[in-house]
């Protein structure tokens, strides 16, 4: 471990990278991550990372696509209407198995929306967001630590699943400044062989070719097998998850990223006026901790999930509980960053709600 | 097919031409009387002559090139619509030692990848970029495209393309030689065997000076599409002639001074 620094969050996430063996970096400024692309064009290049600054999103990661399919260590980063324009090129990438990091440091929409922080991009980033059935892996930081640590983890995860890997962050997590510690991590003991990459045709093996395009329907139904085969084996391995009082709680708070340290403030000032309020933070927003929220449902009376959007996660969340208890909903949108008193607030009303037996409205 | 002369006879013969192993056993899916499968050869023997096979990547496009990788005997990847020189720029900052060349349409290059395409230009990325410039979309059945001539009838132009509705057709390799960036830029066509000889020589300068980290080079290839003209490929190739060379002439635009 290095020595503690105080750094902004798209800062540590950026000497991360660097940290991480990244060999190319390819983006294009837009508030609030242009840091990334700012201290990598100083730091990284000083290192000897590539770094280009494109003439769009939609170039950025097409860049990235010919860089992973080269067989290099390769990100970009953008915020919410860029990582929009990048969708035709994840989906090309996660077809083509290229793998890759990708940082969505949120910001308000729709539209241009506001730079603000916002998590307005979940049904997009965990869902697929282009076109076609593919899945992203998505790590949703809570902390500048986290920013840093889960740059690593990405990395090795995109190369174990040669699959696509999103970091979600927010506006907020990319521009507070925080405590970060860099873990030891040497890249050359984590970079795997990559036989499959376009690097030149040796005599001894066949052409490589990097392709999304499969005509046939059967040889096109066949790779989205292996695509869902993949998924599953994600699903099945690698969700990550963490509980604040649980153990004893009667209601549980739902909630990612930001929102999930401010649930946790919101469960402590709701303990000392006696309601067991505990904590459910999923880490891996795909694959999504379905399980662990359904085992959870048979212990509280209820859940309330907290997001910076209109109720998007809220929608998993149900569909882990099945109906077993009431899941209400509380969102702040825009820009706006919930306070934990008004999340107390949210409890207590359904505190109220819950002894009555009554079911809780939807929004 | 069955063969004409017998062994004995066929031991007689000067042998002037062998496949090179550039290109695979794959049959052409062209339609008969294409350019596309001439270009492909062209930059095969090219890299075959050239001794670089292991050490050149190409980058397909969408559009009837699509499958280029089915017969291009070299590792390759395959772009998005329009996206190829993006893609083609990321796989030669990683691996600049490479030989690294695009092959894209009219559609591809001077439509929806019209920025992509610039910027790679005016960065002066290292890398060749072929131009086939049929004046339409061939594998969508016969749309206009960008460079589609005036008074062309295409199915989304079946009058004849006008001024008034679709403006003037894009003469993007005059508009990217006046990049700096942009080292070597030539026009040529597969449509007479000597028209592939010079194409050929452009294709091997290229190379060269990609090796020599001169910037981009750009090879515009005026070629035909008899299926979406509705044309045999004779009367193709004459009208490419009578109506093509007109607003896209052959030959060097931009050479190293």
């Amino acid at each position: 471990m290095s020595d503690v620094e105080l750094m902004k969050g798209n800062e540590a996430l950026a000497e991360a990278a660097i940290r991480a063996g990244c060999r190319a970096y390819f983006g294009y400024p837009i508030t609030p991550q242009s840091e990334i692309l700012e201290y990598l064009a100083d730091e990284g290049r000083k290192r000897g990372m590539i770094v280009l600054q494109a003439e769009s999103e939609v170039a950025s990661i097409n860049m990235i696509y010919g860089a992973a399919g080269a067989g290099a260590r390769t990100m970009t980063s953008s915020s919410s209407p860029g990582i929009s324009l990048m969708q035709e090129g994840l989906s090309y990438i996660a077809s083509a198995e290229l793998p890759c990091l990708v940082v969505n440091v949120n910001r308000g929409g729709p539209g241009l929306g506001t730079i603000q922080p916002a998590q307005g991009d979940y049904f997009q980033a965990t869902k697929g967001g282009g076109h076609g059935d593919y899945h992203l892996i998505v790590l949703a930081p809570s902390s500048v630590q986290e920013m840093a640590d889960f740059v690593y983890d990405a990395f090795d995860l995109a190369d174990k699943y040669r699959n696509p890997v999103m970091i979600l962050s927010d506006g907020a997590l990319g521009q507070m400044m925080e405590k970060v510690r860099f873990r030891d991590y040497d890249p050359t003991e984590h970079l795997v062989a990559k036989p499959w990459a376009t690097t030149g045709k040796p005599k001894t093996r066949g052409a490589n070719v990097i392709t999304s395009l499969h005509i046939q329907p059967e040889k096109m139904e066949d790779i989205n097998l292996r695509l869902q085969a993949k998924y599953r084996t994600i699903e099945e391995t690698e969700i990550r998850f963490e509980e604040f009082q649980t153990g004893d709680a009667d209601i549980l708070l739902a909630g990612y990223g930001l929102v999930a340290r401010i649930a946790m403030k919101a469960a402590e000032l709701a303990r000392e006026k006696g309601l067991r309020v505990g904590v459910i933070r999923p880490i891996t927003l795909y694959p999504f901790p379905y399980a662990r929220i359904r085992e959870l449902a048979g212990t509280v009376s209820s859940i309330l999930t907290v997001e910076m959007n209109a109720g998007q996660m809220v929608e998993d969340v149900r569909l882990a509980v099945e109906g077993r208890v009431p899941v209400a909903f509380y969102g702040r949108m825009g820009g706006i960053i919930p306070g934990p008193d008004e999340i107390v607030r949210e409890i207590t009303t359904m505190a109220a709600g819950t002894r009555r037996r009554q079911p809780m409205e939807a929004h | 097919m069955e063969n004409v002369l017998n062994e004995s006879e066929l031991a007689q013969m000067e042998r002037v031409y062998v496949k090179p192993d550039t290109l695979t056993d794959t049959r052409f899916h062209y339609c008969p009387g294409c350019g596309h499968s001439v270009a492909h050869r062209a930059i095969m023997e090219v890299v075959d002559e050239l001794g670089i096979q292991e050490q050149t990547i190409g980058v397909a496009p969408v559009g009837c090139s699509v499958f280029a990788y089915n017969y291009m005997n070299i590792d390759m990847q395959e772009a998005a619509h329009g996206r190829a020189s993006a893609v083609a720029t990321g796989i030669k900052r990683v691996l600049p030692d490479r030989y690294v060349f695009s092959y894209q349409g009219d559609g591809d290059l001077a439509a929806i990848g019209t920025a992509e395409t610039i910027h790679t230009c005016n960065r002066g990325e290292n890398i060749l970029m072929v131009f086939i410039n049929n004046a339409i979309y061939g594998m969508t059945g016969g749309q206009m495209a960008p460079t589609t001539l005036l008074g062309m009838k295409t199915s989304t132009s079946p009058a004849g393309r006008t001024v008034e509705t679709a403006g003037y057709p894009l003469k993007i390799t005059d508009m990217v030689a006046m990049l700096p960036g942009v080292y070597y830029v030539s026009r040529h066509s597969v449509h007479t065997p000597n028209a592939v000889r010079q194409l050929k020589k452009a294709l091997t300068k290229s190379f060269q000076y990609q090796k020599e980290r001169k910037g981009t080079c750009f090879i515009e290839i005026v070629s035909n599409c008899p299926s979406g003209w509705k044309m045999t490929p004779v009367q193709a190739n004459e009208w490419l002639v009578e109506n093509m060379f007109p607003l896209f002439p052959p030959g060097e635009i931009k050479v190293p001074r």
